[in-house]
């Protein structure tokens, strides 16, 4: 069974690093500031006993007041899994550190969430629309798409 | 006396467009290619062809009417998809399943599995120039596979069988002589194919040692399912993270060494063999009783959110639902395996010739309608 990793514990952890950067913590997901996502990302898939080295998923939702990020990593090496979380607040310019230099599976999935929810990914080698052409208006996915 | 000529032809790199529309692409998919000659130095994959918006319109429907999205995600693999999403519904709603509809969505998953393999190695051997033979026995197989799935749901390809709870309907009292008879004899269609195949020089030459992804790289890239496995790495859902009544039947999980496109073959050939004896198991141990819990019509999910993943037959088919307590989900994100196994597309073929690209791509086995979606 894949261990789901206490949200709780691993906030500690990331307290001690990444002092006042936790936001929220529940059950098997961790909420991050926006700016802090490479550091803590790289953290925890370099650190002893955690070794995130699978990105299972990454979603975005959009819950109108806000973008909620939703990074599934897993260490196929422990089977050990976590979430974390990230919100964005500014919908017109809604932007984030890629993590596809850490994680190549980041790649489609960034370029999807940006075509469909119209968050870019700065780093991202090549950020443009994944589905939709190039030229199409808008973004689908965003609550405000009608 | 010979006169001495020098050819000065000027070369430059030349951009081709390797579908959408095109049999080997397996569907509308474009390979943006710039060849050196009949080199690949870059490759570009192009999507968006078949995109439906399916996340989009699942956000307006019930949770019940998102289950027929689903057979069409990968239609190769329908039941897989079902199985995948209505976990998700239960698991946020709290939705004990029956224990026969357990049995019974094993057996279709493993029964998927076997079909959608042979429809990946035959194509695959398509790619390779062993044009329609193998996939016609293939093909001859498969469609006992589908015979049996049509009994359950009435359709071939689309069966939008399962359901919140449970299955749709129980089996029909023909279909497990049907199945008996079909899990005796698939062994030896397999041996067949073996024989044919396995120690083939040809397919050897054409695929040991083509289209590499190392361990490393495949790990990093999220690769998932006989891609992932058959870089070596021991990983399949069904036995990492054991869902349904997985974790009572006794199976291996095949891996490979390389990572080359053999290995890619030889894991979806050892996978069938596996999924055969699954079936059988389940089989055995099929209680009688329900094979749907008590579901409300117009189901509405607490708030929260959820992911539920299967090991389908082309990697990890993942569903992230976001609930809202309406009747529809707020979110439905999916996770398709056949998207982000295409990640390490362009180092797999970089270096080969257009031929071995080909081949390269038909190893992943990729499915549009889960791609694009």
């Amino acid at each position: 069974m894949t261990l789901a990793l206490s949200g709780k514990e691993i906030a500690g952890k990331l307290e001690e690093q990444f002092p006042g950067g936790i936001l929220d913590s529940g059950a098997d997901s961790v909420t991050i500031k926006s700016d802090l996502l490479l550091s803590v990302a790289s953290f925890l898939k370099d650190t002893k006993d955690l070794e995130f080295d699978y990105l299972t998923a990454i979603t975005a939702v959009d819950y109108s007041r806000y973008f909620e990020l939703v990074y599934q990593l897993t260490s196929l090496k422990h089977n050990h899994s976590l979430i974390i979380k990230t919100q964005l607040y500014d919908r017109n310019h809604a932007s984030l550190p890629s993590v596809s230099g850490l994680w190549r599976g980041a790649d489609f999935q960034e370029r999807e969430i940006y075509d469909l929810l119209g968050i870019k990914f700065d780093g991202h080698p090549n950020m443009k629309r994944i589905f939709l052409w190039e030229d199409f208006q808008g973004h689908p996915l965003r609550k405000d798409y009608l | 006396m010979a006169v001495k000529t020098e050819l000065k032809l000027k070369t430059e790199p030349f951009v081709l467009n390797i579908g959408p529309v095109h049999p080997s692409t397996h569907g509308v998919f474009r390979m943006r290619a710039t060849l050196d000659g009949e080199v690949l130095i870059d490759l570009e994959p192009v999507f968006g062809y078949l995109h439906r918006g399916i996340e989009k319109l699942a956000e307006g429907r019930t949770y019940t009417q998102v289950i027929p999205l689903t057979d069409r995600l990968d239609y190769l693999a329908s039941m897989s998809n079902n199985l995948a999403y209505v976990m998700a519904v239960e698991k946020l709603a709290g939705i004990t399943v029956p224990e026969r509809a357990e049995y019974l969505r094993v057996i279709m998953a493993e029964l998927q599995r076997i079909a959608s393999h042979l429809i990946a190695v035959g194509a695959f051997l398509n790619d390779c120039g062993a044009f329609m033979t193998p996939i016609l026995y293939m093909i001859r197989e498969r469609e006992k596979i589908l015979d049996l799935l049509e009994m359950v749901s009435g359709q071939r390809l689309t069966y939008n069988y399962m359901r919140v709870g449970g299955v749709s309907q129980d089996i029909p009292g023909e279909f497990l002589p049907a199945l008996r008879k079909f899990v005796q004899r698939m062994p030896s269609y397999i041996d067949e194919y073996d024989q044919l195949l396995a120690e083939n020089e040809i397919l050897l030459a054409r695929s040991k040692g083509v289209g590499i992804l190392p361990k490393d790289m495949a790990i990093n890239a999220s690769a998932s399912g006989p891609v992932l496995r058959a870089s070596g790495v021991k990983w399949d859902i069904r036995k990492a993270d054991p869902y349904s009544v997985y974790d009572r039947f006794q199976f291996d999980i095949p891996t490979g060494s390389v990572g080359d496109c053999y290995d890619r073959y030889r894991v979806r050939v050892q996978e069938m063999r596996q999924s055969v004896r699954i079936i059988k198991q389940v089989m055995e141990g099929l209680p009688e009783g329900e094979v749907k819990a008590e579901v409300a019509h117009f189901l509405r999910l607490p708030v929260g959110e959820t992911y539920a993943h299967i090991e389908s037959p082309r990697g990890e088919l993942g569903f992230y639902l976001v609930s809202d307590n309406s009747i529809a989900p707020y979110r439905l994100h999916i996770r398709a395996p056949s998207l982000i196994n295409l990640t390490a597309l362009r180092d797999m073929t970089l270096g080969w010739k257009v031929a071995d690209v080909i081949i390269i791509f038909g190893s992943i086995d990729i499915n549009m309608g889960e791609v694009d979606r």
